[in-house]
């Protein structure tokens, strides 16, 4: 079966600090994967990776079958980046019309992408006077455009409401079943029961990677916190 | 590299500035205020204002414009758009020459109304044709927009963005022949005078303001601040990069 995502042996070295030694793990397509771990362990530099903005030391990563970074992949991959990044002196149209005219994506997909993350009201408000949660989605809206295969979410739940939460993990399972392979960061453990297989990562090395119940299961914890913790206990230092 | 694309970007910037109604009012004001100060501070020398007038008129547009396409630039570095869409499909001239677009679309209104009121409201005389007054000008602001891309990239904070505008055009001011004659410079000073773009602008203001014609000399000038224009485009382009630590 080929993964969605390969990667192999990646280093990454970041102002001069040994970021990720020697990475390897795989995502399988048509999933919702989660990428757990404590701030600081590395989840953002590997999804940079991922999405080809990271430069590497060494090691490779293979997207849908090419070199990340690859220019093929650049319609194929949406990417939500942990802190917003839309233009707060625009609104939300204005921000969607440009990506969209970037992304070579159809006009209509402004307004389907603006209802999926329930900002169809806002649509016409400049961002600057948006709600933290309400900017977070925005900039989700943004990677949804011109329907992409591989979706690269990093931390995108971070501050919202319990209901929103559900919704937007709702809208993930839902991209999922159409194919889609999403990728999810957080670092709130509880997160994991949503998602169909979990990657663990500390201080850029993979403490397990498989479903939530073989984690469970090789840990003899009964929730992901409780394994983390077992793992953390029983690396090698 | 694509035209669609460009000018998505450059429609973008503009939407920008459209909602910045206050930025648009300081740049289109604020060249003209100057130069109406400097004309009440000249007006007890006769003669003065005409011969320093025209020369900064090449100059203030260049300022202004670096300032304003510096921290621009630099706000979408650390907003993370950059980052966003050096992840799609945007090629990385698109980015430069869409701001490219916008702002030098500014920058011929900056030009075109700083220099009527310098010629028509404050009486400037220039012996040479006004059109060429305005072209020189615009091209000093393109000048300021194209410089002001590029050098941001060298700029990680607000701070330093800032601190670049004294840096590249204070010595370019002092050594562009408005304070002092370029031909009367030692060596040293003329060869780094003859490798700064404005210089070649105050050149082609002061032929323009005592010739008749415009001469070939000062199309030459013209010339040189164009190919400025274009390489710091292409440097801008070349030295934006899709992978950072
Ligand atoms: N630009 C940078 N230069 C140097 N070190 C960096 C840089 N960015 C991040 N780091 C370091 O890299 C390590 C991993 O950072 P990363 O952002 O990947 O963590 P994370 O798992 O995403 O954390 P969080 O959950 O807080 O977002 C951290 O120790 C951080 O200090
Ligand atoms: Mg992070």
């Amino acid at each position: 079966m080929m993964h969605t995502l390969d990667v192999q042996d990646l280093t990454v070295v970041r102002g001069g600090k040994l970021i990720l030694p020697g990475l390897t793990c795989t995502v399988q397509p048509g999933l919702v994967t989660g990428l757990l771990g404590p701030s600081g362990g590395g989840k953002t530099t590997l999804m940079r990776a991922i999405v080809g903005v990271q430069r590497i030391a060494s090691g490779s990563v293979s997207v849908l079958g090419l070199p990340a970074g690859a220019p093929e992949l650049r319609h194929r991959i949406g990417y939500v980046t942990q802190s917003p990044s839309v233009y707060e002196d625009l609104t939300l149209r204005e921000n969607l019309a440009y990506f969209a005219a970037v992304l070579d994506a159809p006009a209509a997909d402004v307004d389907r992408v603006a209802s999926e993350v329930d900002l169809a009201p806002l649509l016409d408000t400049v961002i600057r006077t948006f709600s933290g949660g309400e900017r977070a989605r925005a900039s989700l809206a943004t990677a949804l455009l011109g329907s992409p295969e591989l979706l690269v979410l990093d931390e995108p739940t971070v501050g919202l409401d319990p209901v929103l939460r559900r919704s937007l993990w709702v809208l993930f399972r839902d991209l999922a079943s159409r194919g889609v392979t999403v990728l999810v960061s957080s670092h709130v453990m509880d997160e994991a029961d949503r998602c169909d297989r979990l990657l663990l990562l500390r201080s850029g090395r993979i403490l397990a990677d498989g479903t939530r119940a073989e984690i469970l299961a090789a840990t003899g914890t009964s929730d992901i916190e409780s394994a983390f913790l077992a793992l953390v206990q029983e690396e090698p230092s | 590299m694509t035209p669609r694309r460009t000018m998505a970007t450059a429609r973008r910037v503009l939407a920008q500035l459209r909602h910045d109604k206050r930025t648009i009012a300081l740049m289109l004001v604020v060249p003209v205020v100057l130069i109406s100060l400097l004309k009440w501070v000249l007006d007890a020398t006769p003669g003065a204002f005409n011969s320093v007038g025209l020369s900064l008129l090449g100059i203030f547009p260049f300022v202004s414009m670096f300032l304003i396409t510096s921290v621009a630039t630099l706000r979408e570095r650390k907003s993370g758009t950059l980052e966003r869409l050096l992840a799609m499909p945007l090629g990385k001239a698109d980015l430069v020459f869409g701001y490219q677009i916008a702002f030098g679309t500014f920058a011929v209104l900056q030009a075109l109304i700083a220099t009527s009121v310098t010629v028509w409201g404050l009486g400037l005389k220039v012996i040479g044709p006004t059109w060429a007054v305005v072209l020189v000008a615009v091209v000093v602001a393109e000048l300021g927009t194209a410089m002001g891309l590029f050098i941001s990239a060298f700029a990680e904070t607000e701070f330093q963005a800032v601190q670049f505008m004294p840096a590249m055009v204070l010595p370019q001011f002092l050594l562009c022949g408005l304070l002092a004659d370029r031909q009367a410079m030692t060596t040293p000073l003329r060869w780094l005078s003859d490798v700064l773009p404005l210089s070649y602008a105050v050149d082609a203001m002061q032929r323009i303001s005592t010739q008749t014609y415009v001469s070939r000399a000062t199309w030459l000038d013209l010339g040189v601040v164009l190919a400025f224009v274009l390489s710091s485009l292409l440097l801008g382009a070349v030295t934006l990069r899709r992978r950072t630590d």
